[in-house]
């Protein structure tokens, strides 16, 4: 774990409870709901993400972390609630809408395109592309230097996320961790205000997953907002500025790294109710 | 066995002008299968509604043959419109339910009594264009073509099919080399990726869908103009069979695929058929008679599919690397 990462000095008087205020916050969630049949997947009646930050939402398996991620990006229709992300309300928008507001997300099983290079992953990022409209597609100089400008900007990502080698190569011959360098840099084309990390390091060998990290954290320093999901307690520690805990669906706990690692509330969601009695008791 | 004349008469269809009409319809379903991933297994109605927008609105409302065209760009418009609107958002096995059954719910009405008014029912209509014809260029004669003979009317209806299968597929190769082609690509791999990145999924497969089924009838445009007869029953649910397996022998997703496809399979399944009858009529296959043969060529075909399917899944023109990463 990188153990020299300063932590942004914004969360300075926040309370480490619940649903609590941010100063600046960016996102700002309201009694948000979904159901599957009988189960309250997400029931989350306040949250706020704060602007610069990098904020880590956790919980246990089924704690309903990835159906959260998936109502605020539009994936998923809610049952209720209301969130706005940057002043514009943002409650049951299409997903495509969303990331144009400029809230892009990833994926927890890497979507890369498969039979597209590298290169053409990274440019269909790029937003408003002239090229897109059917008739401006068929007149190449209506869109020709745009393109070539996208090219650059996404030639100069791929050499950040050291993948300028593999360019011309077909998405679907990277291995699981440079898929998700690319599923990551490719949500930069869109040049958002805000990335919604779901498991960026699922899958990603040990010595990729520092260079992760590391990429996480400079986009925080380049004053990006970041929000993560994940299982993996030691990664979410070491990087986190604030960390939200899920359970059932419900917000249990919120706080620095310091303070959710000692929470309660948080052991007991993690490893059950019963973690310190007896063997036995747990059986009965 | 006169190999020679099989041999001209295979490539004679390779080239001919019902080959072209296939080949635009398979540029449009390459637009929908092979680009964008939609599995349309309709591209027949397609066909028809272009075929017939010629035929009725000559014949029936004794309107030019140009105002025809329109009307039958126009009808392929409406019809994947309402195909694609309660289809395109849900998962692609819905829109393949829907087209395969509007196909044939099209051929069945277009063939009813209740619509012979309009569309001569059973019997179809004949003689519509004459218009076209009165364009031909060519004085009536014989033109050959090395060892092949062709009359002035087909020898026109092939240069304008032809033609226009040129212009569709420079119109493909110039979208699917644009932004535009990129989107309609990264939706075949994974809408949701797409979605992402602030992509409108929906309305691209629609624009693909309506492409791909204007193109689809031009094809049905050529078919009835070259027989200047418009017949329900010629615009079967196998004729769009035939249009996935050339597509697939050519190689789907690629410009060139469905021409070279349908070039490929009107020379092998006629080849076939003229090989088949010459080899009943010298009593070499005497368990045959000359009506089994268009079951045979059903057969065949399927055969044909199947070992494409096993041994090159991608086509002549396709890659074999892509195949390999099509692993959904």
């Amino acid at each position: 774990m990188p153990d020299d990462v300063k932590t942004t000095s914004a969360f300075d008087g926040v309370v480490a409870e619940p649903g609590v205020a941010k100063p600046d916050p960016i996102m700002v969630a309201d009694n948000v709901t979904r159901r599957f049949g009988g189960l309250h997947a997400v029931n989350v009646d306040h949250l706020e993400v704060q602007r610069g930050a990098i904020t880590a939402l956790i919980g246990p398996n089924g704690a309903g972390k990835t159906t959260f991620f998936n109502l605020l990006t539009g994936f998923d229709r809610a049952g209720s609630g209301k969130w706005t992300f940057d002043g514009d309300d943002m409650s049951h928008m299409p997903a495509y809408r969303v990331a144009r507001h400029g809230m892009v997300r990833t994926f927890q099983l890497t979507k890369a395109l498969a039979r597209l290079t590298v290169l053409e992953n990274m440019l269909l990022g790029a937003t408003e592309q002239r090229g897109e409209r059917m008739f401006n597609a068929l007149i190449r100089p209506l869109w020709g230097g745009q393109e070539q400008a996208n090219r650059v900007r996404a030639e100069e990502l791929l050499d950040r996320f050291k993948l300028i080698h593999l360019k011309d190569a077909y998405a679907g011959t990277l291995s699981g961790g440079q898929r998700k360098l690319l599923e990551m840099a490719r949500g930069l084309m869109v040049q958002p205000k805000m990335i919604m990390l779901d498991e960026p390091m699922a899958g990603v060998n040990p010595a990729l997953v520092q260079s992760l990290l590391q990429h996480i954290i400079d986009l925080r320093d380049e004053g990006m907002t970041v929000c993560f999901v994940e299982h993996d307690m030691d990664m979410v520690m070491g990087i986190s500025d604030w960390i939200v805990v899920l359970a059932e669906g419900e917000i249990i706990a919120e706080g620095r790294p310091s303070e959710i690692g000692a929470n309660r509330a948080v052991i007991d969601a993690y490893l059950g109710k019963e973690h310190g009695t007896a063997p036995s008791e747990e059986a009965s | 066995m006169d190999f020679a004349s099989i041999l001209t008469t295979a490539l004679a269809a390779g080239i001919g002008p019902v080959a072209a009409a296939y080949a635009l319809a398979a540029i449009g379903l390459n637009i929908h299968f092979g680009y964008t991933g939609l599995l349309n297994f309709g591209q027949v109605g397609f066909m028809l509604v272009g075929g017939y927008g010629i035929a009725i609105s000559v014949s029936i409302l004794g309107w030019p043959m140009w105002v025809g065209v329109l009307l039958g760009i126009a009808c392929a418009i409406v019809l994947a419109l309402i195909l694609g609107f309660p289809t395109l958002r849900l998962r692609s096995d819905y829109l393949a339910i829907a087209t395969i059954a509007a196909g044939e719910i099209l051929r069945l009405f277009y063939m009813s009594s209740y619509a012979e008014p309009v569309t001569g029912g059973v019997y179809g209509l004949q003689q519509f264009a004459g218009d076209f014809y009165d364009l031909n260029p060519f004085p009536p004669d014989r033109y050959e073509l090395g060892p092949l003979s062709f009359g002035a009317p087909e020898l026109w209806i092939m240069i304008v099919g032809w033609g226009l299968v040129a212009l569709a597929a420079v119109l493909v190769y110039l979208l699917i080399h644009s932004p535009w082609g990129r989107i309609i690509r990264s939706i075949r791999e994974d809408e949701e990726a797409a979605r992402s990145l602030g992509k409108n999924v929906y309305w691209y497969k629609m624009q693909a869908l309506v492409l791909g089924g204007v193109l689809g009838a031009f094809g049905g445009m050529v078919m009835v103009v070259n027989t200047q007869s418009a017949s329900a029953n010629s615009f079967d649910p196998v004729v769009t069979f035939f249009l996935y397996t050339l597509l697939v022998l050519g190689g789907a997703g690629r410009v060139f695929g469905p021409i070279l496809g349908s070039v490929l399979f009107w020379f092998i399944v006629v080849g076939f058929d003229a090989l088949l009858r010459s080899m009943i009529a010298n009593g070499i296959l005497p368990f045959l008679e000359s009506g089994d043969i268009g079951a045979i060529r059903l057969s065949i075909v399927g055969l044909g599919l199947l070992l494409l399917m096993v041994y090159r899944p991608q086509g002549i023109l396709g890659r074999r690397e892509e195949m390999v990463l099509d692993a959904r």
